[in-house]
């Protein structure tokens, strides 16, 4: 891509910076903190709430607060931007209770707003700060708050003394997380009407058509990314010490009642915003125009959206533990490089990602079909580019980053002194992972390949421009009913969606309650 | 313990190579899963610009005569760059659109062969086709002006659009969408540049809110008192009163011609063109003919409220009853021409921001 950027026009450069190239900068920036903020601020506050305070209903809303991550985010916002506009149900409603005629007669916020997508945005991004810092919190040495009570420090004080800073590498992932997930969006922002560096970049490449310039523009997008990376990875190196001790009795700050209603409030807010009105918002108009041979016509698009998603999961997920431990195992110097390049995917967005991958697949399989028809053989056709294969790659190198991050966090909890004591045993490498840092680490190797899953199932922009004839997935469906604005169709298909994405949701939450 | 630390870091080695050696193993058969591409003879492959649904029942129709499957994959954005990049084992056969940009895009690119058969040059008009045939149009469409019906009966031009007496009661798309995009070329092909920058201007000035939604959602704020005017295709005029939640945004606006009494309303083509690879070439020309053919035309028309390229299939009757309507005659290239000009105009006055 870098490469690709050089010969781009200085022209069409210099006439974006004059006029609207500043604004979007600006946007990017803005939106990028307020959604990271918001999300910190639900996703912190939650997890805290639920591992740390005896708040009622924690049992159920331990996992409901998870749901909102099994929603695609341009779902909800067409649904919020439908409901809140000017001409949707809510304002209408208003205006004919009170007679109001025009905007001019009352005030109600804009959806379509900066502040609108960013808060939309936060409400299905929140969960993986929750999701990282309660793991973070529920695996943390009890002893270590113990020791700190021990020492005089009141419940809350210990908490914010020890368990808070404690959590820190895992609260830093899932905010870059989410900051990369914000930058790379583009259909989001696009139903709330806000400009971004992407929408600079597919003006650059569909409009101007520059592809030069548009990979430039991507190139600073990444340049961005990377420097948040190394920033958050450089911030909490040298404060990894942690000891993972799960299955402990943790102490709970008893709360007074009218603090426990406040709190559980606060958190049913998110679940109903996140996931529990839009999800009630699509079962109502599937009622109303679905019926059984629109099912069946899905079953198709469910398969193979499972498939790649399944594919997708399993290979990012070995790929973070291979680089993850190796990081960790080796003394290489170069031992972070890896990670960090595979982390930025993520901020790429899809269909820029699906752009590098054609240019670089399309020439391999160019040369492939040339070498065997050199040979006399049949030409075996598009094998990289025009097969799934594409697909599960671009999910892959998109989704990395989510899978690196859940599992190096996982890692870090495991203390350095685990890493001797098997070979201090007389036990080889190979027994030493397998038997103590596997075992360890699977509570993180499951987040992480749910977190994939999840992600793949909803992914719309890269699958859309790499996949195979015929082959269409859920997102596919749903996309293409919401571009013609007949969403009502969609429904069903996004309430598949939103379910397969919820089963091993509920599932992973279920197995590591029983064990 | 210290000496015993000292000698793991050297032996990570053995353990990726053994977990590598499985993830080759998984990557090689996924690759076996994935490599059912082989090519039957009795198959056209497809890449569409246009939503797969609103083509399905064509090729459908299609299949039912020939025994010829059609494949299809649908997006809207980087169809050329796949091609491109494929190059010369592209399976793409037959490519079809909406916007006469893009189809100029795959003409300049150098992915389109071209195509001289009587069967499609008899029936569609000379401006509806590139000068070396290598792009058709199959339908047209017009950029209308719709108007609330409280306006009455209005003469409306695009210049207009730009007058103040409709001070913040315009509501449009993005100005970067395709179509506004083609609009605001044939502006500059008529008045040139400073003329249609002023004019870009005093429009933007006259929003009453900020460009955003789609054709329809622009209907449906003038249902709703937020504007009098705004931009639409004709097409969706049709769709939208054959939907019933639609159907009450349509009933409070009017469609409108524009610049009857000058050079005529601005009208984009959803076009096709035959892949320069095409691996079946004689499919995807035997598809090209039927897509033209009065039975297409007809199902164009019909199910898709747009106006058949041929002049001898009629528009459908609910399309027919928006009267007679004089098109700007401007040739296509030269509005996929100014498109650039076009779209540095729009940034340069901040129109969607």
């Amino acid at each position: 891509m870098l490469l690709a950027s050089f010969g781009s026009s200085s022209d069409l450069f210099s006439h974006l910076w004059q006029t609207v190239l500043p604004d979007y900068i600006a946007n990017t920036l803005l939106l990028g903190a307020l959604v990271v903020l918001l999300s910190l601020i639900f996703g912190t506050l939650s997890a805290t709430f639920i591992v740390h305070t005896n708040v009622f209903g924690k049992k159920y809303l331990r996992w409901l607060l998870l749901l909102p991550l099994a929603m695609p985010a341009y779902l909800v916002a067409y649904l919020y931007t439908d409901i809140f506009d000017y001409a949707g149900p809510i304002q209408r409603l208003l205006r004919d209770s009170f007679g109001w005629q025009s905007p001019n007669d009352y005030w109600f916020f804009d959806i379509r707003t900066l502040s609108g997508a960013a808060i939309v945005i936060s409400l299905v991004l929140f969960p993986y700060v929750y999701m990282l810092t309660r793991t973070a919190f529920e695996q943390q040495d009890q002893n270590l708050l113990r020791a700190g009570r021990l020492l005089g420090l009141s419940a809350k004080q210990s908490f914010f003394k020890i368990a808070l800073p404690l959590a820190r590498p895992a609260i830093a992932v899932s905010a870059s997380l989410v900051l990369m997930e914000t930058l790379a969006d583009f259909a989001t922002v696009n139903y709330f009407a806000v400009n971004t560096l992407t929408t600079a970049i597919y003006d650059t490449w569909l409009g101007y058509g520059d592809l030069a310039a548009a990979n430039a523009l991507a190139s600073i997008l990444m340049v961005m990314i990377l420097f948040v990376v190394v920033a958050e990875q450089r911030a909490r190196a040298g404060k990894k010490h942690q000891s993972n001790r799960p299955n402990q009795h943790i102490e709970v700050i008893k709360l007074s009642f009218t603090q426990q209603l406040f709190i559980s409030g606060f958190c049913w807010l998110l679940v109903l915003s996140g996931f529990l009105i839009p999800f009630t918002l699509l079962v109502l108009m599937a009622l109303e125009n679905s019926n059984m041979s629109q099912l069946m016509e899905l079953l198709n698009p469910s398969i193979n959206s499972i498939e790649v998603s399944f594919y997708a999961a399993t290979i990012a997920t070995c790929l973070a533990l291979v680089f993850g431990l190796y990081r960790r195992l080796s003394t290489d110097r170069w031992r972070m490089v890896p990670l960090s390049l595979a982390g930025i995917g993520y901020a790429v967005p899809g269909t820029v990602l699906a752009m590098v991958l054609l240019a670089t697949f399309g020439p391999l399989d160019g040369f492939i079909n040339d070498v065997a028809d050199n040979f006399g053989l049949n030409s075996p056709g598009l094998i990289l580019s025009g097969t799934i294969f594409a697909v599960v790659f671009a999910f892959v190198a998109r989704f990395a980053a989510i899978a690196n991050g859940t599992l190096s966090s996982g890692i870090e909890q495991i203390p350095r002194s685990v890493d001797f004591a098997p070979a201090s045993l007389g036990a080889g490498l190979g027994k030493m992972l397998r038997k103590v840092h596997i075992p360890m680490l699977k509570p993180s190797i499951w987040v992480a390949w749910l977190l994939v899953f999840v992600e793949s199932m909803k992914e719309l922009p890269a699958v859309l421009l790499l996949r195979p004839f015929n082959f269409d997935t859920l997102s596919i469906q749903i996309y293409q009913l919401i571009s013609d604005e007949m969403l009502e169709q969609g429904a069903l298909g996004a309430i598949l969606i939103v379910l397969l994405g919820l089963v091993p949701i509920i599932w992973l939450n279920r197995s590591r309650e029983l064990s | 313990m210290k000496e015993t630390g000292i000698t793991v870091p050297e032996k990570p080695m053995q353990k990726i190579s053994f977990v590598k050696k499985n993830m080759i193993l998984v990557l090689a058969s996924l690759s076996f899963i994935c490599s059912s591409v082989v090519q039957a003879n009795d198959e056209v492959n497809v890449y569409s610009y246009r939503q797969a649904f609103l083509v399905e029942p064509l090729f459908d129709k299609f299949t039912e005569k020939t025994g010829i499957k059609v494949n299809v994959i649908f997006a809207k954005k980087g169809m050329a760059e796949r091609l491109a990049r494929e190059g010369k084992h592209s399976p793409a056969d037959l490519l079809l659109t909406t916007d006469i940009s893009r189809l100029v895009e795959l003409h300049d690119r150098d992915l389109l062969q071209p195509y001289n058969s009587e069967a499609l040059l008899d029936v569609i008009p000379s401006q509806y086709r590139a000068k070396d045939n290598t792009w058709f149009a199959l339908t047209t469409r017009v950029r209308n002006i719709y108007s609330a019906k409280r306006l009455g009966n209005i003469d409306i031009n695009y210049e207009d659009l730009a007058d103040s007496k409709y001070k913040g009661k315009i509501c449009t798309r993005s100005g970067k969408h395709a179509y506004n995009i083609a609009l605001v070329s044939s502006m500059i092909a008529e008045h040139g540049n400073a003329a249609t920058l002023a004019w870009l201007e005093k429009f933007k000035a006259n929003l009453a809110r900020k460009p955003q939604g789609n054709d329809r959602g622009q209907v449906q704020a003038i249902h709703q008192n937020l504007c009098d005017i705004s931009l639409g295709n004709s097409y969706y005029f049709g769709k939208m009163l054959a939907n019933k939640k639609q159907k009450v945004w349509a009933d409070a606006v009017n469609i409108n011609f524009p610049n009857q009494s000058n050079r005529g309303a601005h009208v984009n083509i959803s076009g096709m063109g035959m892949a320069k690879y095409a691996p079946h070439r004689n499919n995807a020309k035997a598809l090209m003919e039927f897509l033209v053919s009065k039975e297409a035309q007809k199902l164009y028309a019909d199910t898709n409220m747009e106006y058949p390229v041929r002049t001898d299939v009629k528009p459908s009757t609910l399309v027919a009853s928006w009267g007679q309507f004089e098109a700007d005659d401007l040739p296509l290239e030269t509005i996929a021409k100014h498109r650039k000009e076009a779209l540095k105009l729009i940034d340069q006055t901040k129109f969607d921001l």
